[in-house]
């Protein structure tokens, strides 16, 4: 026994260092940039595929055409990283919160393509690494000697890293934009320079965490994602911005990994996002992390005041109401199938800006509500045997008790701590649906869950459909602008003067989140009747990717950029799917685009160009401006 | 431009106009919708698609069926099952296709077949192994061409049970294939063994096994077989490791799908030797069918074929029969004729039982070796699909659907 315990511990610790180096690359990045990259998993797997390349090239028996191939994968993605953070998100650093991610999710689908085209559809096994080809025997076992070299190479790299960042100028200066990046910049530090070279820095820790895997894995096309959230948890449970923390937090992830399968086999799709949630739940900002100094909103612009419609804007909404309505006599049958798509994901877009915009709390695991709509509706008619009307009416129920629950303790975090604690619990109900096989039918989902004969018809489903999301909408339009939603929004620009004026901040925020779970609930539950069938991958992180997407191209703080970015976002996907087999790569790069042109978001964009024009006609009426919250 | 310069002109631009509806009238061409995980399964479906596109080829070369070209519309659902099921909207009601066909996962082929049932509509399920497809979901408007996981389960139960190992441990991927893989595999070999007892299984996560730590878990328990499920990147992975910590030395390892071409070439002169393994060994299959199938391929490509491109030129082929027994594309008819279909795949003649709607295409059972520093198939024979598929009165209690 105890000999298995000490393999298992030795077996986590080195599957430990890659996610260390890759996770403390992607912690530095955020630290200094305040860019969620979604792109470093793609990093790590180009590193993977370069060093793959590289070590071929020069002969892999060598041992300096193995580690100079390694080393020259990690520089060659640094220099990669270090242009794209010339090219693209130099431009949209004056961006809103979380903006960024658009554009490195554009990344995203480019490289797997890019990938694909270069290297093909095959996985490619490396060689082993000269010296360390073998076994050695360690209390009867026989453990691999990479497998030890791996375990020495995190506490190096830990070590090298300190010395980096405490003894050195640069390495001050990082520390010291993590803290506070505008004091940093008012003391005549070159930003520009520091934020290039720490990207390119993070880039190429990744890419040599993924070269080091070469002898270890094969390298394959699922790498970047699987690598991606695994990545997140670790710099979230060891704290943001803290190598040490992520280097605690790798370990810890290993070996519970290492254990876990020994214990509880089935579980290891959730068990790194419990740990992740039971790290935050008892110490919000991780293991390392501390409060963050300053104002939350200290970079970006600050949101601009939320006004009602206008006469215009609201002419407009009712001519694309009017247009959704007419548009059955007018398109062809088949595409009132997409518009019944559209409507369902504008809610589900609406559903998750009210949370985001209005509410300030960004979240990457809002397809859990979704989903859990969805199987509230087919586990009523499957298991209580209920017509379509009452299901889809409990449906949103059940979203909603999950509402109640996972927002009591995300509520009590702020800013990507609440992001990852929404996107564990996410994790968890996902993985939930996909484990429990007898309630849920697992990944093979719920079939049949039709809808009634009387809405069975297309036509009639469009309706019913649109119907439901607009009232829906609206619903959530009021909210923001009756006093809860001020309430809320207060809450979200100074929590400390709303508690001191006496507005329950938590408690507004809880609701907030409770009607946006309830809302998505309810867009869940018409997707599923929609389909006929139900699976985990309702839920799944890419429907949450998609929400976020969706509402971020549309303009957080616009309430109906949501709307328009979901239109957007997912016609534009639909189309490019029919149109090619690269629709990645074109994907990729139209998001890319439109990043660069509208950098807050289509709607946003269009209105702060309207205020403008506005503030720049003379006689404009003084209208009662605010000076904008802060 | 006199008068009746005009005339002649305007007649002649209607005649242009009219022909290409009356041509599209009498010979307007087979579709088939074809949906499948282009994207996100590459290694498996590039082939495929090309094996398709070969006997597409062929097809249309000898004037196409009943008169009429067959054409294709190939459609990636990335691997979410929600977007199989627009994607299946949209070719049947846009694109007014004739039938679907395609799937990869299973999920994706059980959203697709309910879609088939609900909107009474050919489907020609072509890879999806789960045994739900035909069985427990199984519905008129679906057929199924691959060996199910039922099937290959019980090909490599007929060789573990003859092996002296009494301890088994097994390792499988965490979703309904590697759940029901091990479920069959147990059920049938204490069926034919009944002294067989299990004594560890691991269920690592699709695509992110932790490798060293799954092996050492197996090692402890000190097994004296394996049955593996994991494929692609786990598999290497698992391979690699298991070799390094010496778990496969002393021990049998039965294996499902590993000697496909798909997952065997990428683990190379790291091929573990003697596994029992299904699969295909392109190579050395002299059958006329067969190589007729192979040399065109090559030909054609300059690739030798996949398992992929196998299930892809007998997909388009199956279909292709059907409609010429049918003698018409009406969905209805045309699922008459499918039942009990018989006709040539590239492993030889196979038949579309009528009980159940599962292709009796069977698969290759042998032992991996090392050649030349790559892996192939030894001491292998076919197993006909027929012989390791319930009795069609088993099948009557397995598939409510009837």
């Amino acid at each position: 026994m105890i000999d298995l315990i000490f393999a298992q511990t030795l077996n986590g610790l080195a599957s430990a260092s890659s996610l260390f180096l890759v996770a403390c690359g992607l912690s530095i990045i955020f630290g200094v940039t305040r860019i969620v990259n979604f792109a470093h998993g793609s990093f790590y797997m180009l590193g993977a595929y370069l060093a793959f390349t590289l070590v071929s090239r020069f002969g892999p028996a060598d041992a300096l055409g193995f580690w100079g191939g390694v080393l020259l994968a990690a520089v060659i993605v640094a220099a990669l990283g270090a242009l794209v953070e010339i090219v693209i998100l130099r431009r949209i650093y004056q961006a809103p919160e979380l903006f960024q991610l658009l554009a490195t999710f554009g990344l995203v689908l480019m490289v797997q393509d890019i990938a694909l085209g270069i290297w093909g559809p095959e996985d490619k096994l490396g060689p082993r690494a000269p010296g360390f080809k073998s076994f050695v025997v360690l209390m009867g076992s026989r453990f691999p000697s990479y497998e030890l070299f791996l375990i020495v190479v995190g506490p190096i790299m830990l070590g090298l890293l300190w010395f980096l960042f405490q003894k050195t100028r640069w390495g001050t200066l990082v520390r010291a934009a993590t803290q506070d990046r505008e004091m940093v910049g008012a003391l005549g530090v070159n930003q520009r320079l520091l934020f290039t070279s720490v990207f390119a820095f993070g880039a190429g820790l990744a890419a040599l965490g993924g070269a080091l895997q070469l002898p270890r894995e094969a390298v394959n096309l699922h790498m970047d994602l699987s690598m991606i959230s695994e990545a997140f948890v670790v710099v979230v449970v060891g704290g943001l911005g803290s190598v040490t923390g992520a280097y605690l937090a790798a370990v810890l992830i290993g070996i519970i990994h290492a254990f876990g399968i020994l214990i509880f086999p089935k579980i290891t799709l959730v068990l790194v996002f419990l740990v992740m949630a039971v790290v935050l739940v008892i110490k919000p900002y991780g293991l390392m992390g501390k409060r963050p100094v300053g104002s939350a909103h200290a970079h970006g612009p600050v949101e601009p005041l939320l006004l009602p419609a206008s006469h215009n804007v609201k002419l407009i909404g009712l001519a694309a109401l009017a247009v959704l309505l007419l548009a059955p006599f007018v398109v062809a049958d088949h595409w009132l199938l997409t518009l019944t798509e559209l409507s369902i994901f504008a809610l589900f877009a609406a559903s998750l800006h009210f949370m985001m915009g209005p509410g300030g709390m960004a979240s990457f695991g809002h397809a859990a509500y979704f989903g859990l709509g969805a199987y509230g509706a087919a586990l009523a008619v499957k298991w209580l045997g209920m017509p379509m009307v009452p299901a889809l009416a409990f449906a949103p129920f059940l979203a909603g008790i999950a509402g109640v629950i996972f927002g009591w303790f995300c509520v009590r975090l702020s800013g990507v701590y609440l992001a990852m604690l929404t996107l564990a619990f996410a994790q968890i109900a996902w993985a939930t649906a996909f484990q429990w096989v007898d309630v849920t039918g697992g990944d093979n989902g719920i079939l049949g869950v039709w809808p009634a004969a009387w809405a069975a018809p297309k036509l009639v489903y469009y309706y019913l459909a649109l119907a439901v999301c607009v009232v829906a909408i609206l619903a959530l339009r009021i909210i923001v602008f009756a006093p809860f939603g001020y309430a809320l929004r207060a809450g979200r620009d100074s929590p400390l003067r709303s508690e001191a004026i006496g507005l329950p901040v938590m408690r507004i925020q809880w609701i907030a989140f409770i009607i946006a779970a309830v809302a998505a609930g309810i867009a869940g539950a018409l997707f599923a009747f929609f389909k006929g069938s139900v699976f985990p991958t309702y839920m799944a992180i890419p429907r949450s990717v998609d929400g976020l997407l969706m509402v971020l191209l549309g303009g957080v703080q616009t309430v109906s950029g949501p709307i328009v970015g979901a239109f957007a976002f997912m016609g534009l996907q639909e189309q490019l799917m029919k149109a090619t087999m690269y629709w990645r790569f074109v994907m990729g790069a139209s998001i890319v685009l439109l990043v660069i042109l509208f950098p807050r978001g289509l709607v946003g964009t269009a209105l702060a160009f309207a205020e403008r024009r506005r503030e720049a006609e003379p006689a404009a009426p003084v209208t009662a401006t605010p000076e904008p919250a802060r | 431009m006199d008068r009746r310069q005009f005339v002649s002109g305007a007649a002649l631009g209607a005649v242009a106009l009219a022909t290409p509806s009356l041509l599209r009238a009498q010979g307007a061409p087979i579709k088939i919708g074809e949906i499948n995980s282009y994207t996100s399964q590459p290694a498996f479906l590039k082939p495929y698609r090309q094996g398709w596109e070969l006997a597409l080829e062929q097809v249309n070369a000898g004037g196409g069926v009943l008169g009429r070209k067959v054409e294709t519309l190939f459609r990636d659902d990335a691997g979410k099952p929600e977007d199989s099921v627009r994607l299946a909207g949209e070719l049947i009601n846009a694109e007014k296709v004739d039938l679907l066909s395609g799937g990869f996962l299973s999920n994706v082929g059980l959203a697709i077949a309910d879609y088939a049932l609900q909107n009474k509509r050919l489907y020609v399920a072509s890879e999806p192994l789960s045994d739900a497809i035909v069985w427990a979901k199984g519905n008129r408007y679906t057929f199924r061409l691959r060996p199910s996981t039922y099937m290959q389960a019980a090909m490599l139960v007929e060789e573990a049970a003859k092996l002296p190992a009494k301890k088994w441990a097994t390792v499988a991927p965490n979703y309904e294939y590697g759940q029901s893989a091990v479920k069959w595999f147990k059920e049938l070999l204490k069926k034919a063994k009944p002294d067989v007892e299990f004594v560890a299984e691991q269920f690592p996560a699709l695509g992110r096994i932790d490798a060293g730590a799954t092996v050492q878990a197996l090692e402890a328990a000190k097994p004296d077989a394996i049955f593996n499920v994991t494929f692609a990147a786990d598999l290497s992975n698992f391979v690699r490791q298991g070799n390094t910590r010496g778990l496969f030395e002393g021990r049998t390892v039965v294996s499902m799908l590993t000697g496909e071409p798909e997952y065997l070439d990428p683990l190379g002169a790291e091929t573990p030797v003697g596994w029992i393994v299904t699969g295909y060994p392109h190579a050395d299959i002299q059958t006329p069918d067969h190589v007729k199938f192979r040399d065109a391929y090559k030909a054609k490509y300059n690739d030798y074929p996949r398992l992929g491109s196998v299930v892809g030129f007998d997909t388009m082929n199956a279909i292709a029969a059907g409609i010429a027994k049918a003698g018409t594309t009406d969905n209805e008819k045309l699922i008459d004729a499918l039942k009990g279909l018989k006709f040539t795949s590239a492993f030889g003649p196979v038949e579309f039982r009528a009980s159940d709607h599962q292709a009796t295409l069977g698969a290759y059972v042998g032992k991996t070796a090392v050649k030349d520093g790559k892996g192939v198939m030894v001491d292998w024979r076919y197993a006909d699909g027929a012989k390791y598929l319930p009795s069609d009165a088993e099948v009557k209690a397995l598939r409510p659907a009837g």
